[in-house]
């Protein structure tokens, strides 16, 4: 393989794994930094993308109209995409957090499972949403005039890395704030943060709400880099699954540690590719299923043996107190 | 409408015997099993294994309890296969919760690792058998029964909700008047004071362990029966299952027998308004209902 | 003889913090010794400390000279010493039948003479044994704790503030069966906020405050104290 042909596959690599960091850092928002069980990840990861999507591409006309159906078109530029992917997405968080936010933990997890799950259903079975099962596609890429198609990945590379420090800085900054310290008093100790209910509440509700907002965020990376999207893409495996396992294995309360996680485990998805390519013929259908039981076992390992993932929380968080 | 409302029951019989056993882990081991779900769909696959492999390979002839759509071969797998899961279960327990609970990981944590397990499980049982739709019986005509009333049912959904309640009757007995039982019942109850008791929770835990998975297998095999086998079926029951414990109050295995009955016939109701693929969001609807306006179920307290 | 000695304990359930410091306490047999001192003293935590609910961290516990300090409770009630917990000591949804049998759960043999006497001190119980225990008063509810700890035939009875929550009347008829129950062989530590009526009935006391002894004696000579009739026995 060509010295080009493999920088671009790690590129694309790169670009994935950032992707999943800006999820892995919503997700610390909410569980690292708040203790909110959120197992719906692939609700917001859904609605990201396809809020994008719909903001992005126009409404369909004449014939074309008759295969593709969404609800809306607004053939807007692409960082209205992510704006407003991160908006609805901190909407949809609002709603699902004013009945299950005073829930106990697993309550919520359950609730947030079954919303993502609902999403799904509806996504996949109202045609005129988002055109069903099959889909949308051709979602504008921001510059693509500027290379040519097959240099395209290097400028989403960028793209997705300005996109993922912007909030790795901002979610730094909330953390250190007065607001971020309350936010771990909350997680450590609910009853002895000695707030009023509804104070414990409105500040679960901001994090979740802006954890969610991120995640939108990442949806819509996803579809304008992979530029067609379907509901099949945004199941519990992928969705929701595979970024908490990165989350635990980075080191959960730890910024960085969300994307060191969300590569180390990429990489490590990435590599049984290549030992499930080993397989026999017969065996190869098998392979996504041995690649995800690897997976999945790699989450219970490091919740027996490592649960502080590889960086551990993150000491000092305020140089005021500690 | 009176046959969605008949269907509902045999699917709530399902149901029920998931929400049984899980409702019993959530109260005695203390956690959300989201891997519940898998150990229907492990019940159903190791009984396709018993029926199409292994007993063929024994010698054992096949047969048909007409108009029932199996025979001996699936009578025998049946308890073996509950009792294979049975097995699993405790094995799940010991290898990885049990270790969990001994470095005092929180529930969350527990369930996040059962969420683990039941890709696990079902990523194994992928690997195994693969993706496709599978029936015990391919190929055969299973004609509906006429009743009085209106009423259209297939002999083996009348068979699959004698079967529930057989093992719930079974359950009760077993809980009222068998030592063990009573000591489950105590360590529901008070674990505290079971502790203080002298009775070993450890085994506690573990017999709840079996009978929950037992009775979620035996679940997955008789939906098996009744419709089909496919790798995801318990990660569809997953959403019923948690609404109906929850629905019966935690920890109350009659609560989750009722929950059971009204989570399926609900589902099957709402098939008269809306899609069939939306059985789920349906249940899951009921459960933010109910975690809403009395959150502690049925029959808890305030 | 000594049939219970706790030596030297120091415990706690936080880390780094100890609720008891060098508390050392003597159970001789048939005896009742009863525990007081002001709220927060540390008198439950001796309890659970004997009884295996919280390991040592300094000192050690031996039964009749057997070290079973910090060994798990179900052992430490195999070797004959009952617990009855202050609170949520029955299970409610059993019965008061059932209750009992839990009682026996680690018992091999038969345990029916076992029963007979615990409705013989308790006939109330008897009437009601089909009921939920649950759904008894306060004062049935602790009978039903004692019951299910006598059912072990233990050797040793731990009582955590057996008096709590009464009604006065109660109070006296739970302390006559205390005494009723002493005269069959079992030795008793009982732990009391009512220090006065505690001591009436046992033969030796400790005084704890801070999780330390203070004094300790017969208790006649505590109630005769004047300091100490002052301070705890609420003058």
């Amino acid at each position: 393989m060509e010295f080009s042909g493999i920088l671009s596959y790690i590129v694309s690599l790169a670009i994935m794994a950032g992707i999943y960091a800006i999820f892995c850092l919503g997700l610390n928002i909410q569980w690292g930094y708040t203790g909110l069980f959120n197992i719906g990840i692939a609700g917001f990861f859904c609605i990201g993308a396809y809020t994008s999507a719909m903001i992005t591409t126009p409404m369909p006309s004449g014939i074309y109209a008759q295969y593709v159906h969404q609800i809306f078109g607004l053939n807007l530029p692409f960082i209205f995409g992510l704006l407003g992917a991160a908006i609805v997405c901190g909407i949809i968080a609002l709603l699902i957090g004013i009945p299950t936010l005073r829930l106990g933990e697993d309550y919520l997890a359950i609730a947030t499972l079954g919303i993502a799950e609902t999403i799904r259903l509806i996504f996949n079975n109202e045609q005129w949403l988002a055109n069903g099962p099959r889909g949308l596609m051709d979602m504008p890429q921001p510059f693509h005039n500027l290379v040519s198609p097959q240099n395209y990945n290097y400028i989403y590379l960028v793209i997705t890395i300005i996109a993922m420090v912007i909030i790795y800085l901002a979610i730094e900054k909330a953390i250190r704030s007065p607001w971020g310290r309350v936010l771990r008093a909350i997680r450590e100790d609910e009853g002895s943060a000695s707030m009023s209910g509804k104070d414990i509440f409105n500040f679960k509700m901001q994090s979740l709400i802006f954890g969610s907002m991120v995640m939108g965020i990442g949806g819509a990376l996803y579809a304008h880099y992979t530029k067609a999207i379907s509901p099949s893409v945004f199941t519990p495996l992928y969705g929701t699954f595979i970024i908490w396992v990165m989350l635990m294995a980075g080191g959960s309360g730890n910024n960085k540690g969300a994307i060191l996680g969300a590569y180390v485990i990429w990489g490590i998805w990435v590599g049984t590719k290549f030992v499930t390519d080993f397989l026999p013929y017969t065996l190869q259908s098998r392979a996504p299923y041995i690649r995800f039981l690897i997976i999945g076992i790699l989450l219970e390992i490091i919740l027996l043996y490592r649960p502080q993932g590889l960086m551990g929380e993150e000491k000092r968080i305020s140089k005021l107190i500690d | 409408m009176i046959e969605l409302i008949v269907y509902g029951i045999v699917l709530g019989s399902i149901i029920a015997l998931g929400a049984i056993g899980l409702t019993m882990v959530y109260r005695i081991v203390g956690f959300a099993n989201f891997a519940h779900g898998e150990f229907m769909t492990a019940g159903a696959y190791i009984a396709l294994f018993f029926v199409s492999i292994l007993l063929p390979w024994m010698g054992f002839p096949d047969s048909r309890f007409v108009p029932l759509s199996f025979g001996w071969r699936m009578v025998v797998a049946f308890p073996f296969t509950m009792a294979a899961v049975a097995l699993i279960a405790i094995l799940l327990d010991k290898i990885l919760y049990k270790k969990l609970r001994a470095k005092k990981s929180g529930a969350v944590i527990l369930a996040m690792s059962s969420l683990g397990a039941s890709f696990i499980i079902r990523m194994t049982i992928l690997i195994i058998w693969g993706s496709d739709y599978i029936f015990y019986r391919p190929g055969l005509m299973r004609p509906a029964l006429h009743l009085p009333l209106g009423i259209k049912i297939r002999p083996d959904q009348i068979f699959i909700f004698c079967a529930a309640i057989f093992l719930v009757i079974l359950l009760h007995l077993f809980l009222k008047r068998t030592k063990m039982g009573k000591a489950m019942r105590a360590t529901a109850d008070n674990t505290d004071l079971a502790l203080v008791t002298g009775i070993d929770t450890e085994r506690i835990i573990s017999w709840t362990w079996a009978i929950g998975g037992g009775l979620a297998a035996a679940g997955g095999v008789l939906y098996g029966i009744d419709v089909q086998l496919h790798p995801g079926m318990g990660w569809n029951f997953l959403i019923p299952i948690f609404a109906a414990t929850i629905l019966g109050s935690i920890g109350n295995i009659y609560g989750a027998l009722i929950g059971g009955f009204v989570i399926g016939i609900a589902q099957q109701v709402s098939t008269a308004f809306l899609a069939p693929t939306y059985k789920l969001a349906v249940a899951f609807i009921i459960m933010i209902i109910i975690l809403l306006v009395r959150p502690q179920g049925i029959f808890g307290k305030e | 003889m000594t049939i219970l000695k706790v030596e030297n304990v120091s415990a706690g359930y936080v880390t780094e913090s100890n609720i008891l410091h060098n508390l050392s306490l003597e159970l001789n047999e048939g005896e009742i010794v009863s525990v007081i001192g002001p709220n927060g003293a540390g008198k439950s935590t001796l309890l659970k400390t004997i009884f295996g609910l919280l390991k040592p961290r300094e000192g050690r516990i031996l039964l009749k000279n057997e070290d079973i300090s910090g060994l798990k409770p179900f052992k430490i009630a195999q070797k004959g010493v009952s617990y009855v917990p202050q609170v949520n000591n029955v299970f409610p949804s059993l019965t008061i039948q059932e209750n009992l049998e839990m009682g026996a759960f680690i018992r091999d043999d038969d345990y029916t003479d076992t029963m007979e006497e615990v409705y013989a001190l308790f006939p109330v119980l008897k009437e009601r044994r089909n009921h939920k225990a649950g759904q008894l008063s306060g004062g049935q509810r602790q009978m039903v704790a004692m019951g299910r700890a006598l059912m072990l035939k233990p050797q040793v009875l731990l009582l955590d503030e057996p008096s709590a929550g009464l009604a006065p009347i109660f109070v006296a008829s739970i302390f006559d069966k205390i005494k009723e129950i002493n005269t069959t062989g079992v030795s008793m530590i009982i732990v009391e906020q009512n220090a006065k009526e505690a001591l009436k009935m046992s033969h030796r006391g400790y005084v704890l405050a801070m999780g330390q002894n203070v004094l300790d004696d017969k208790s006649d000579a505590l109630l005769a104290n004047e300091e100490v009739g002052r301070l705890y026995l609420g003058g």
